[in-house]
């Protein structure tokens, strides 16, 4: 079996791989679809910021620097609250 | 701070936790209103944050105006309809001293059910003869101090009952007495486990043999039909009983019955698990009760005074229906979890160790603040590592952050009664009274009150006395 190709965020595994979250279709009322998974989910006011960052790079640290620029909250509390977040999107995002 | 980290402090956006919502089609919401709309940040007028400032949290709040709001609500519902009631104050339901003495202050008897009970009234100061002893476990020792003082004893059985009649006999006394009767209303589950059954006739040979003993007066009759009962005609079918057995018991024995007490088990205003309809929709009013129970005494005694007999006096042993809603338990928020089947999940401080009727009760549960985000369905998991320690198994709430709180009511009825010291300390219970003063009822325990009745025999004094095992964590060479 071929292992799957190298991309720049194979190495992190917090967050599906760019590719999975990139093809996700998000409206602007936070309705998620995953055209591979056939999953379909809502994500609150936060988790669609956080998405649409994702979309953009899905490492930890910068996405976190990016909500300590607009979020009145601890980087601490932020970092416990977006591992969780992500360890739900890896539920509904296939590979 | 300066202008720039103003501008920089205004410009960011309060935090609210990222959440996800799959969704399901085809499946009802089976966990109710969500619970973001209602807040409650206050107990009688005092901050909640106040409360848990000074007594720290979990608390267990009494409200003092409540308790005697309810209190006199069930007696006017009572006395309104029959002239003559008197209610018997169910000390299992909750014997914290402030709270039974709240109660005795309005005019109610103490309803005991064991030694514990009986010494306890005693203690507070309530005289012998304002007590109604029941119970299928009276000893020699206690029959014998409840004769001597003048208690109410209900008899449960006939070992009692020849019990009883020795300890007249070798004290020579007469004793008034009644007997707890049990029988099928039709619409309560018979406790036959408890009394003498009319159908059978057990209750009137347990008659029978009071009125042929020169020591013993049959002067009342008991019953308890059940608990949480929800149809008033239960308690109609009940009173219907047992003035038919008090005519039939008078007339073949020649005692005369001067009380009937119907026992209690009016539901609260509690939303019992299984049962969907909200309990606004299914819980009768105290008026409903009192109806039932008070025009049917009076449809089956009306013709006693033609005969010369005086009406019984109606008494009533109430517990959950006055004292549920005046206690709430405010608990805090411990960690955040999501489950594996996508459901969030919450910890809290205060589990069913504190909680017992979170077994059997959905309690209302409304946060502290205002809750922004979206609800979701939500499980409230108490502190103890226990798989069974669950608070609500569904509740829609948004997101909590760690330290909200969460108020639980009604917890007033069975609680801190039936609480268990099991993993954790039990915490403190106050008491907001009428002038909005908060008095600590209960003391918290610590280690000294959980270990303060064990004893250590003198070899197992030391944990090691061979040396202590090897840190596990350094290598083994």
């Amino acid at each position: 079996m071929e292992l799957p190709e190298k991309t720049d965020s194979s190495d992190n595994e917090t967050f599906p791989p760019l590719i999975s979250l990139q093809r996700l279709a998000i409206s602007e009322n936070g309705f998620v679809f995953d055209p591979v998974s056939g999953h379909n989910f809502t994500v609150n006011e936060t988790g669609l910021v956080i998405l649409r960052m994702l979309q953009k790079d899905n490492q930890l640290a910068p996405l976190l620097d990016n909500l300590m620029c607009e979020y009145d909250a601890p980087r601490r509390e932020l970092e416990r609250d977006v591992v969780e977040f992500a360890g739900l999107l890896r539920d509904y995002v296939g590979e | 701070m300066n202008s720039d980290d103003t501008m920089a402090e205004v410009q960011r956006k309060p935090w609210l936790k990222p959440s996800i919502t799959p969704l399901r089609s085809g499946f009802l919401n089976k966990s109710g209103a969500a619970r973001h709309m209602i807040w409650r940040d206050n107990i009688d007028g005092v901050p909640v944050k106040k409360l848990l400032e000074e007594f720290k949290s979990p608390l267990f709040v009494i409200s003092e105006q409540t308790l005697r709001k309810n209190s006199d609500s069930i007696r006017e519902a009572f006395r309104r309809r029959y002239p003559d009631v008197l209610f018997g104050w169910s000390y299992k339901t909750n014997y914290l001293g402030a709270v039974c003495n709240v109660l005795h202050q309005e005019g109610d008897l103490a309803e005991v059910v064991s030694v514990f009970e009986y010494e306890k009234a005693r203690r507070l100061g309530v005289p012998g003869d304002c007590i109604l002893f029941n119970g299928p476990n009276k000893s020699r020792e206690i029959l014998e101090r409840a004769v001597n003082e003048g208690a109410h004893i209900h008899i449960d059985h006939l070992d009692e009952l020849y019990l009883l009649e020795d300890i007249a006999r070798s004290m020579e006394r007469v004793v008034d007495v009644a007997i707890r009767l049990n029988f099928d209303t039709g619409y309560t589950e018979p406790w036959s486990r408890f009394g003498f059954s009319v159908e059978s006739g057990q209750a009137l040979d347990a008659a029978w043999r009071i009125a042929s003993s020169d020591n013993l007066n049959l002067v009342g009759l008991h019953a308890h039909i059940g608990t949480f009962v929800m149809e008033p005609l239960a308690y109609k079918a009940e009173v219907k009983i047992m003035c038919e057995f008090m005519e039939e018991v008078e007339k073949k024995t020649g005692c005369i019955i001067k009380y009937i007490d119907v026992g209690g088990g009016f539901a609260s205003m509690n939303s019992l698990q299984g049962i969907y309809l909200p309990p606004e929709q299914v819980i009768p009013s105290i008026d409903q009760y009192a109806e039932a129970i008070c025009d049917t005494l009076l449809q089956f005694t009306h013709d006693r005074e033609s005969r010369d007999c005086s009406r019984p006096t109606l008494i009533l042993e109430t517990g959950r229906a006055v004292v549920d809603d005046a206690e709430v338990l405010i608990s805090s928020v411990v960690a955040n979890k999501h489950l594996p089947d996508g459901r969030r999940a919450v910890i809290l401080d205060a589990g069913v160790n504190d909680l017992f009727t979170a077994f059997w009760y959905n309690h209302d549960v409304s946060p502290s603040r205002q809750l922004w985000g979206r609800p979701e369905e939500t499980v409230l998991y108490g502190p103890l590592c226990m798989n069974i320690d669950v608070m609500r198994h569904s509740v829609m709430l948004p997101p909590l952050n760690v330290g909200d709180t969460l108020i639980f009511s009604p917890v007033g009825a069975y609680n801190n009664t039936q609480w268990l010291q099991f993993i954790e300390y039990r915490p403190n219970i106050v008491l907001i009274d009428e002038e909005g003063e908060v008095s600590l009822i209960r003391a918290a325990e610590d280690l000294d009150v959980v270990t303060q009745q064990e004893r250590l025999p003198q070899h197992l004094e030391k944990p090691y006395p061979k040396g202590v095992p090897r840190n596990f964590l350094e290598s083994t060479k």
